[in-house]
């Protein structure tokens, strides 16, 4: 079984909203039709995201982190906003995990984002129908795009490569790898959906040096540890002196 | 969360309905046994089609609600799963078989099926079929909001029991209205079951208030970002202009005005429409128990408005700071 999914490395996101434009650029370009915007450049811009970039700020000042968070839907494996879809337009796809809405079935109830903890789900006030990050489903299998670049419009904008994309039920793929040995993790894991995209934490490479680590404990041509006193007779090391 | 008035009257006015059909209901029933005098077919026609406009109202509320109404047929599709999807069917065939029995009654289409020589039984025998619609249907409308399980001031069976009670004590109270009106002689019959089921929402509401304001929130911010620091502060929701999520999601009143909307709603469904019931039942005065009634479906759509305002959707975590 396939489950595609985003990992997002905090460590080097730097915030700079590239994934939250190219993403708004490639979804309302296709052929879904275009992502709600209202009155963009009036007093109060609106509009319908898959993907926004939040900032926060971890500890007092001065001892302080800015970390900048991606969040978009996570493809939930056990996603609690299908089970409650009364139509049926909320699906989670059996051959590779995606969770999609049929924009034609759906009847705008809301109730799928009432039941996402995330608030990944946005309803598009223009066609008054539940939408959500699509992994660019329509972009991924597209033979016509090059094989390289057969990714989601935001892994491919992003110009850290903090976001890696790939099967996470494939041990040895590179989003694996990286959960497993970069301490990949779960949003919200109190609620039990199994969010397949995976976020990797701030990591601080640290040199841990010991007291003892400082001092020449075992060289013979040390000179701190010598001990004077210690000795009353001569020995080849007085010598060396 | 957002409270919608869609769903504030739809909620509502279902609870009435089904609340009335239940009274008119018990009545026929108790009165083939001769616990309480028999009506005229007519009476329990009428009132039974009091109770679908009730519902009707409610349907036309809910339309308000949907993006798109005119696939709403749809929704009977996944009621393997979605409480919405159940009370989508539960709704029509509690509409259809109160629509039925109403008819019964008004045809006087009458027969002696199980042998026992008294008038009503097709009118009965039908009318159980609505009542366990009409639970069905209060199941439906209150799991919708139990089921969601991180949204916790709601995903609790007092959510249920409070529907249930607020519903038939409203429209037992409408029925006790109509009653003074229509059948004097029932009126202490539907007043007094009035009384009881007020009474009994009361403690069950109080119950479910006493519940949410302790609380214990299971997420956080830090299980929202998974930072494990006690000091985590949003500095930027990722926007300016505001979303979906920012409009969906909160109530956007202050809490002294949330608090006031409690007092408000507790006044108005509780105590007042007790004492106005207790008052039209001593005076038999039927414009006093229209008051009752009238004053505690005002106090509803309070109640409703504040049980949509309190529940705490935790997306709203990653939702507090513009900028």
């Amino acid at each position: 079984m396939t489950q595609l999914a985003l990992v997002i490395d905090l460590n080097v996101c730097v915030g700079c909203h590239a994934c939250v434009t190219s993403c708004k650029q490639w979804n309302t370009s296709g052929e879904a039709g275009p992502l709600f915007d209202d009155n963009p450049y009036g007093k109060d811009p609106t509009g319908t995201f898959f993907n926004r970039v939040q900032t926060y700020e971890v500890g007092t000042f001065p001892n302080t982190e800015t970390l900048h968070f991606p969040k978009s839907c996570l493809h939930c494996e056990d996603p609690p906003c299908v089970p409650v879809c009364p139509t049926g337009a909320s699906y989670k796809r059996k051959e590779d995990g995606i969770v999609l809405v049929d924009y034609d079935k759906c009847i705008g109830c809301k109730y799928c984002s009432w039941a996402c903890p995330y608030g990944a789900r946005e309803l598009d006030e223009k066609q008054q129908v539940m939408k959500k990050c699509t992994l660019c489903v329509d972009r991924i299998y597209d033979t016509s795009i090059p094989e390289d670049r057969r990714k989601p419009a935001c892994v491919i904008s992003c110009p850290t490569s903090a976001r890696l994309f790939g099967d996470v039920h494939d041990p040895e793929s590179d989003v694996s790898l990286a959960i497993r040995e970069s301490g990949g993790y779960q949003l919200m894991p109190e609620w039990g959906t199994k969010p397949a995209n995976h976020y990797l934490p701030r990591r601080k490479t640290k040199l841990r040096i010991h007291a003892d680590e400082l001092v020449r404990a075992d060289n013979p041509l040390s000179k701190e540890d010598i001990k004077h006193e210690t000795s009353k007779e001569s020995s080849l090391d007085d010598w060396l002196m | 969360m957002h409270p919608a008035f869609s769903v504030i009257f739809l909620t509502t006015l279902l609870g009435v309905g089904q609340g009335l059909f239940l009274a008119l209901f018990s009545s026929q029933a108790y009165s083939v046994v001769d616990v309480l005098p028999a009506q005229s077919g007519g009476f329990y026609a009428l009132g039974a089609f009091i109770a679908l406009i009730f519902l009707i109202g409610g349907l036309i509320a809910s339309v308000f609600h949907l993006g798109h109404p005119e696939r709403a047929w749809r929704a009977a599709a996944m009621w393997r799963t979605s409480w919405l999807s159940r009370e989508v069917i539960a709704l029509p065939i509690a509409m259809g078989v109160i629509a039925l029995y109403a008819l019964v009654n008004w045809l006087g289409i009458d027969a002696d099926l199980y042998g026992l020589g008294v008038p009503g039984q097709v009118a009965l025998s039908v009318g159980a079929f609505g009542v366990i619609a009409t639970l069905a249907l209060f199941v439906c409308t209150a799991m919708i909001y139990a089921a969601i399980k991180f949204l916790q001031e709601w995903a609790s069976p007092l959510t249920v029991v409070n529907y249930f009670l607020l519903g038939t004590a409203s429209g037992f109270g409408f029925a006790t209205a109509y009653a003074a009106v229509a059948a004097p002689d029932l009126v202490p019959f539907y007043g007094g079951w009035a009384i009881t089921l007020t009474f009994a929402g009361l403690l069950s509401r109080a119950a479910s208030l006493f519940r949410n304001a302790r609380i214990k929130q299971k997420s956080s911010v830090q299980t929202a970002i998974g930072v494990r620091h006690n000091k985590v502060r949003q500095g930027s929701m990722g926007m300016m202009g505001g979303s979906y999520n920012t409009r969906e999601y909160f109530h956007g009143r202050t809490a002294a005005f949330l608090k006031s909307v409690k007092w408000i709603f507790l006044a108005l469904t509780f105590p007042l429409p007790l004492l106005l019931l207790w008052l039209g039942l001593a005076q038999m005065s039927a414009g006093l128990l229209m008051l009752a009634f009238g004053v505690q479906y005002v106090g509803l759509l309070f109640e409703r408005w504040f049980f949509f305002a309190q529940a705490n959707h935790p997306q709203n975590l990653y939702y507090q700071v513009v900028g």
